[in-house]
């Protein structure tokens, strides 16, 4: 649909000024902390040695396979249980929401090697079965709380009018809802696409040596063999993969965004009725189902080969066993906690910022080609191989002052790479489906075009904001590889610890490790109950 | 309404969670013409806060520890990196990755007095580029239990893991993924040669022997003598893992099988283009010192490169050290890993 109130054609405004300035930060960021060093580490393997040789190799192209076929199945999986729980979220009133709205986040926190040894213990055989359910539980609160960000402001009325025309509930969603929903679904997906094409603990835990991705032989030529060129290789078939995805993505949201008249949530949530308790009862099963691997290492972090002991959380409140940690499991939580929110702060930053410029961009008479360059070039990040990166930081940051490269400030920085694509992802489906009329009336009525954010956009993305936020804060706490470069022994955070504990043998330090876990989740769970509760009644209740 | 009450909360929780982050903090630690000393290493690195403190006071140099992954991770970021050095010295490259650093002049010669007192024993060349630190064991370990509850007698040698008698016993780790699983892959291409070693991985494969990628699951999960109680009574770990196994009455519950280990030579080394060369010789000396060296037994589950440094009382009969464990010199290991790794990939998983 066309906007009913269009810009001016462009000649430099002092608007057009402020959203050049706006688009250049993020932009730079990604420039600095991502293309410059994937490019320096690309450049260098594709100098030093000829990638045909892993071209040619069928071996490759059988990878690519396996890595975009496990990809695929998951992320139809996480779909397919995550939309009953977006569904729970966004249109049912029940008591105790919130915490389900917590505990789907829960599985997102723990480190993958963690879940991975809770499947072993579930499905012993591995394999890619196990591979594919254990991405899809890290995933289904991407798809459940992003659809939800959108599902919660929808129109209701446009559903019960096809009702009352006589469609039933099934049609009624099919054509009226799912499409209203499609740019929410086709964001998540993406992203959860993109996650589990890269996801590396849990292919190596689960795959048993037998079962690679890219992923794993980009690490595996990269860190262990320094083979530049073959890595290079296979980071450039993974970046055309991921670019494939993104403009997959795009037409499918090209296809599909249109304003909406969105509401706010007291308007569109019910309590279920009739046929509605199925749904809420699949999701509940799903949430159901996430919980069963949680429980596993709950109930590993009590149980000793001689009976129940809470020896582990003894342990953890000290540095536990000589040699294994530094600083007490406390200390470490309160570490992970300051380096989220400093990750968080920076991402949520970034992330509505490139929002807002894409939706200003959109707005304009901007081409929208150009539009969705900058929308794809933010996703890129979460697509490219975390040791490419990683290892690209090594040969370019030490060119900026200050020398970043092993220094514990790049570790904000680096999350934020990785947390910025998922609140663009969250907020940007919920800010173009605003009715540009409703922001026109407001300026019609003599707001500037900070109070119609202020009035119009924040409250209805309000909900979508603090769900960006909540997942930023929640990825960044279980985030483990940069930080556990990073990291200084005495600013260990619980993965990391978690990470040390669990490599190491002796009964008490796996218990540790597991209730390091536990109190990981608790830390996820009262963070994410805290965000729920800061809401102000002003935003997200319309 | 509570809107007010929440905004201040939620301000104050900011302000406190904020307050002393990466970003709002100041480095407590850099009392300012402190001289300081980077030293990169691997995860396994750790000692007492204790001792580092010591010798801070003693010697004015604050050491300030960088980790970054495994022995492989940090020796090709080294590598990498030998431009624009991360820090002003390493510790943590080993035998398995040695040669590949000296061959990319990573390091630059330093003799520290105390090389003499056992640490010399272990030098890859004669260029005194690395001194080595201290010295570890990459073993099969048995869980004596599970073999004494079939009635059959632990096995011993690499041979005898090839014995129907012990079919589905064993969980290795595959060597590209895991630094034991490559140990232990290279303990069996020195003890059988190069003629020999892919014919002993194929009985092994007849005999059942099970991969996975990293020793968490390979040691917490699979194996029968942690506290896993997984199926199999034979896992690949380190010579010192038994010491972390006590049973109620002190004694451990595994054994490590002495004739089937690899040797892992930890080294440190001055890094070529450091900021603080001088300094950094300095901490290679106290690497070396007898404070250190006591201590690294039970912080890093190694021995002690010195030989006038005794191994702690808890260390007593309970880790033993193999009087001939499996070695191959580092430019074998550096000229041939690639190789190794891919033809046993081609036999065991293919």
């Amino acid at each position: 649909m066309d906007q009913p109130v269009a810009r001016a054609r462009a000649r430099l405004t002092p608007a057009g000024a402020g959203l050049a300035v706006a688009a250049a930060l993020p932009l730079g960021f990604l420039a600095v902390f991502f293309l410059w060093p994937v490019v320096a580490i690309l450049g260098l393997g594709l100098s030093s040695g000829s990638v045909l040789p892993v071209l040619t190799s069928s071996e490759t192209w059988r990878l690519v396979a396996f890595t975009l076929g496990q990809a695929a199945a998951s992320t139809v999986l996480a779909l397919l249980a995550g939309l009953p729980v977006a569904f729970l979220l966004a249109r049912i009133r029940l008591p105790g929401l919130a915490l389900v709205r917590a505990a789907v986040l829960v599985p997102f926190v723990l480190p993958t090697v963690v879940v991975g040894l809770a499947f072993r213990v579930l499905l012993p055989a591995g394999g890619p079965v196990s591979i594919v359910l254990a991405n899809a539980f890290f995933n289904v609160a991407v798809v459940a709380r992003t659809v939800a960000g959108l599902w919660t402001h929808l129109d209701r009325r446009a559903e019960d009018a096809a009702r009352a025309l006589g469609a039933s509930r099934a049609r009624t969603f099919a054509t009226v809802t799912l499409p209203a929903l499609t740019p929410a679904v086709s964001s998540a997906a993406a992203i959860v696409f993109l996650f589990c094409a890269t996801s590396f603990g849990v292919v190596l835990v689960l795959g048993g040596a037998r079962y690679r991705t890219l992923e794993t032989e980009i690490y595996l030529r990269t860190v262990q063999l320094l083979d530049l060129p073959g890595a290079a290789a296979l980071s450039l078939l993974q970046l055309a993969a991921v670019l494939a995805t993104l403009a997959v993505g795009a037409a499918a949201r090209r296809r599909r965004e249109t304003a909406l008249a969105l509401r706010g949530r007291a308007e569109s949530a019910r309590r279920p009725a009739g046929a509605e308790w199925a749904v809420v009862a699949l999701a509940l099963g799903v949430v159901g189902l996430l919980l069963v691997p949680v429980a596993v290492l709950a109930l590993r972090s009590v149980s000793t080969s001689d009976g129940w002991s809470l020896a582990g959380y003894q342990a953890l409140a000290g540095t536990g066993f000589p040699g294994t940690l530094e600083i007490s499991g406390l200390d470490a939580a309160a570490n992970s906690v300051r380096a989220a929110t400093d990750a968080t702060v920076l991402a949520m930053t970034l992330g509505v910022t490139a929002a807002v410029v894409l939706v200003a961009l959109r707005r304009g008479r901007v081409r929208r080609a150009s539009v969705e360059l900058m929308d794809s070039a933010l996703m890129l990040p979460l697509g490219v191989s975390a040791v490419t990166v990683g290892f690209g930081y090594l040969i370019t940051l030490d060119k900026l002052p200050g020398d970043l490269r092993t220094s514990p400030a790049l570790i904000p920085l680096a999350q934020a790479l990785v947390v910025t694509p998922l609140v663009v992802r969250i907020v940007l489906p919920v800010l173009r489906s605003i009715d540009e009329r409703l922001r026109a009336a407001a300026a019609t009525l003599g707001a500037g075009p900070a109070r119609v954010w202020r009035e119009v956009d924040l409250p209805l993305a309000g909900r979508a904001l603090l769900t960006a936020a909540a997942f930023g804060y929640v990825v960044a706490l279980g985030e483990f590889g940069a930080t556990s470069f990073l990291a200084r022994p005495d600013t260990a955070t619980l993965p990391v610890a978690i990470g040390r504990l669990i490599s190491r043998p002796g009964e008490l330090n796996n218990q540790m490790a597991y209730a390091a876990c536990t109190l990981l989740m608790a830390v996820t769970v009262a963070v994410v109950l805290l965000v729920e509760w800061l809401r102000l009644p002003a935003v997200g209740e319309f | 309404m509570d809107v007010i009450r929440r905004g201040v909360v939620a301000t104050l929780v900011f302000a406190a969670v904020t307050g002393c982050s990466v970003f709002g903090g100041a480095d407590e630690d850099g009392d300012p013409g402190e001289r300081t000393v980077v030293l990169v290493t691997h995860d396994s690195f750790t000692m007492k806060p204790e001792v580092l403190d010591e010798f801070r006071n003693s010697s004015g140099i604050r050491i300030e520890v960088r980790k970054t992954g495994d022995a492989g991770a940090l020796t090709n970021q080294l590598v990498l990196t030998k431009g624009s050095p991360l820090g002003d010295v390493a510790f943590g490259v080993d035998n398995t990755f040695a040669s590949r650093a000296l061959k990319e002049g990573v390091f630059v010669e330093y003799r520290s007095p105390d090389a003499d007192k056992g640490s010399r024993r272990y030098a890859v060349d004669g260029t005194d580029r690395l001194t080595a630190i201290d010295v570890g064991d990459v073993c099969l370990n048995a869980d004596p239990a599970a073999f004494a509850g079939k009635g059959i007698e632990e096995p011993t040698r690499f041979e005898d893991l090839t014995d129907p008698k012990y079919k589905d016993a064993l969980v290795v780790q595959d060597p590209a993924t895991s630094s034991p699983g490559l140990a232990f892959l290279l303990g069996t291409i020195a003890h059988f040669g190069e003629q020999g070693w892919q014919g002993y991985w194929s009985g092994l494969k007849a005999n059942g022997v099970k991969v996975v990628s990293g020793w968490e699951e390979a040691y917490t999960q699979d194996f029968s003598g942690s506290s896993g109680k997984g199926p199999r009574p034979v896992v690949v770990s380190y010579a010192s893992s038994p010491a972390a196994e006590l049973g109620p009455d002190g004694r451990p519950r595994t054994r490590a099988l002495l004739f089937t280990c690899f040797r892992q030579v930890e080294y440190a080394g001055v890094l070529a283009g450091a900021a603080n060369p001088e300094d950094a010789k300095k901490v290679v000396d106290f690497l070396l010192s007898q404070q250190f060296q006591s201590n690294v037994p039970e912080q890093m589950f190694v021995y002690p490169v010195r030989e006038d440094v005794p191994l702690p009382a808890a260390w007593q009969g309970v880790v033993l050290q193999p009087s001939n464990p499996e070695t191959l010199p580092a430019a074998d290991i550096d000229a041939n890993r690639e190789r190794w790794i891919n033809q046993w990939r081609a036999l065991v998983l293919g």
